[in-house]
């Protein structure tokens, strides 16, 4: 869009978000869906009481993973937990009135006390301001609709007009069905947005986490300038069932986990959660925009 | 026109056939039949997938005949392959010259298998991007022609990054310098579909579907059962006056009494009148325009409800009340 003023532009499409008005400090979430806080569910070792918390929910022998809730996440994340949310109220409607996806939503709202499955805002790492998106994997298996795209957007086109990096923590099932074409076309709506990030000189950076799959993985989540991964972490297009479905033999150990995207050149580095924090920091720090040019 | 009416006016027809003794048999046959299969019959949504999947359906290679007056095919990633499950190249509309893509399922079972039943790996969709940026390169519009089951779920598809590569054509499709104009002609489902369907303008013939993902894969996963594909097909709002409705796309394409494998000329020529009316439309936007008007049509895409901030008025703020 050279030449045309992109500033313009991208007020039209989006409002202005308020600034700094009414942060949330994010604290610990009860809600985290580790179901059993007893043992780990890969190596079985017994966890003490209050372990899981001070490992960032790690299994301190074999560094399994668990997964987590983004105000969990942003907790341990961000700078005391800080938090602006923007498009807080943008909230999901039944555009297809398909049935029982009301009922559905609501429950899942009173289940997982969050209206939709990601959760947008600005916030501050080691002291650098950026824009952060993180999925809820427990909000309807973190499928992306209408809102999920909407808050993506929002969040990136934030960043482009705040002139601040933005970050994506994926981790998502895939597309909202009940959406239909409308969660189609997200992934095309997100990563226009994210065309016109780049266009203002901005680095999107992308940490994968456990599971991540479909519409997300194949829009937004693959066009990181540096795309991170959790440990272990399944990611990929096509589900594991319907991956052996299609060829009717079992598929490889290891398959679609972040060491084997890692192998086949898919994401850059495989970053354990307690240096995620650092890694992140060090990126934004290496990817401000030079004043005066080089 | 509703059923009834139609109905009505062929009794009619037919008593006043009978008192002139006029000869419009021919006429009448050709209501009936409408009246019994055609578009004035209310189309269940399971009836056009099973049009859309008909074995005679033209396809992409099908229009690419009967429009163009020449074509060349090109092909290959050059990466690593060439996926015959997309096909693409250069071709003439008129004395135009525009490069054409699009999903390639086969003819019978033989070239079927060597086309993958038209549903693209990797190397499919990033030939596509290299035509595009081509086209781009030397400023001729694109057409696409979009008829897919889906992007392959195998390994090879995953080992070779079928996400990335639909991501990538998703992001650089929306801001390529170029008129592209897209035409759903039978399936487009998922990623496949929309890897090569953004576009200006985007029309879908009468019987075309469009969503998400397949009946049978929506069904086995919300039903876990995916037997009940054509229940679901009824409550995806799959159909082309559903996807209008939406304003996903710009147009329908209406096909011949029975479906466009009828009569795959008219249905071609009615393809080719709707591109020489976008292209004229589209050919005289600059380059910022189109990229911004296609942004500005993706970015407003979605359904969600948010309440608006009140907002006070100024000399309220300042009084108070």
């Amino acid at each position: 869009m050279i030449g045309f003023g992109l500033g313009r532009f991208l007020k039209k499409i989006r409002p202005r978000e308020r600034g700094w008005d009414d942060p949330k400090i994010a604290g610990r979430d009860e809600r985290i869906f580790v179901e059993n806080k007893k043992s780990c569910p890969v190596c079985h070792k017994g966890l003490e009481e209050g372990e899981l918390e001070r490992t960032l929910y790690v299994c301190p022998s074999c560094k399994h993973h668990f997964r987590i809730t983004p105000w969990e996440r942003i907790r341990f994340t961000v700078d005391g937990g800080v938090f602006q949310e923007i498009a807080a109220k943008v909230e999901s409607v039944n555009p297809l009135n398909f049935p029982d996806y009301d009922a559905k939503l609501s429950e899942t709202k009173d289940k997982t006390g969050m209206t939709e499955a990601v959760v947008a805002g600005r916030c501050k790492i080691e002291n650098r301001e950026l824009v952060m998106a993180v999925m809820a994997f427990n909000f309807m298996g973190g499928s992306m609709g209408s809102v999920v795209g909407e808050k993506v957007t929002r969040a990136i086109l934030e960043g482009a007009r705040q002139e601040l990096p933005v970050v994506v923590f994926a981790t998502s099932g895939g597309a909202r069905m009940q959406e239909g074409i409308f969660s189609l076309m997200q992934m095309a709506k997100t990563s226009n947005a994210l065309a016109l990030l780049e266009e203002k000189g901005l680095p999107f950076f992308v940490v994968l986490t456990d599971p991540t799959y479909g519409g997300v993985t194949a829009s937004f989540a693959m066009l990181g300038d540096v795309t991170l991964a959790e440990p272990e972490a399944s990611i990929g297009f096509a589900g594991p069932r319907v991956i052996e479905g299609t060829i009717r033999q079992k598929l490889p150990e290891g398959f679609q986990r972040s060491e084997f995207l890692l192998q086949k050149g898919f994401i850059d580095a495989v970053v354990e959660r307690k240096d995620l924090r650092r890694t992140l920091s060090f990126l934004i720090e290496t990817h401000q925009p030079s004043e005066g040019g080089l | 026109m509703k059923n009834q009416d139609v109905a009505k006016k062929l009794v009619e027809l037919k008593s006043l056939a009978e008192r002139d003794r006029l000869d419009i048999t021919e006429d009448i046959s050709r209501l009936e039949e409408k009246l019994k299969t055609g578009r004035l019959a209310t189309s269940t949504a399971w009836k056009r997938v099973e049009l859309a999947r008909h074995p005679d359906r033209p396809g992409t290679l099908d229009y690419i005949e009967r429009i163009f007056n020449e074509f060349i095919e090109l092909h290959g990633d050059r990466l690593s392959a060439d996926d015959p499950a997309i096909v693409g190249g250069i071709a003439l509309f008129g004395s135009q010259a525009v490069t054409v893509i699009g999903h390639q399922k086969g003819r019978n079972m033989k070239e079927n298998i060597r086309r993958n039943y038209g549903m693209a790996q990797p190397e499919g969709f990033r030939k596509a991007l290299r035509l595009a940026k081509e086209a781009e390169k030397f400023k001729r519009p694109v057409i696409t022609f979009i008829d897919t089951q889906g992007a392959f779920p195998g390994i090879s598809s995953e080992e070779r990054g079928i996400s990335e590569a639909i991501a990538r054509n998703l992001k650089e499709f929306s801001s390529l310098k170029v008129p592209i104009v897209c035409f759903i002609i039978g399936e487009g489902w998922s990623g496949g579909a929309i890897g090569i369907g953004i576009g200006d303008e985007i029309y879908m013939l009468e019987n075309a579907c469009y969503s998400v993902i397949s009946p049978e894969g929506f069904a086995s996963i919300l039903f876990r059962d995916p037997s009940r594909a054509k229940q679901a097909a009824e409550l995806m709002k799959l159909t082309a006056p559903d996807l209008l409705s939406f304003d996903i796309v710009d147009g329908i394409i209406y096909e011949p009494v029975g479906g466009a494998h009828t009569d795959p000329d008219f249905t071609a020529a009615k393809i080719k009148l709707q591109i020489a009316d976008s292209l004229s439309r589209l050919c005289l936007k600059s380059p910022q325009m189109l990229v911004r008007d296609r942004s500005l049509r993706l970015q407003k895409i979605g359904a969600f409800a948010e309440p608006r901030e009140k907002r006070q008025h100024f000399l309220k703020r300042l009084f108070g009340g």
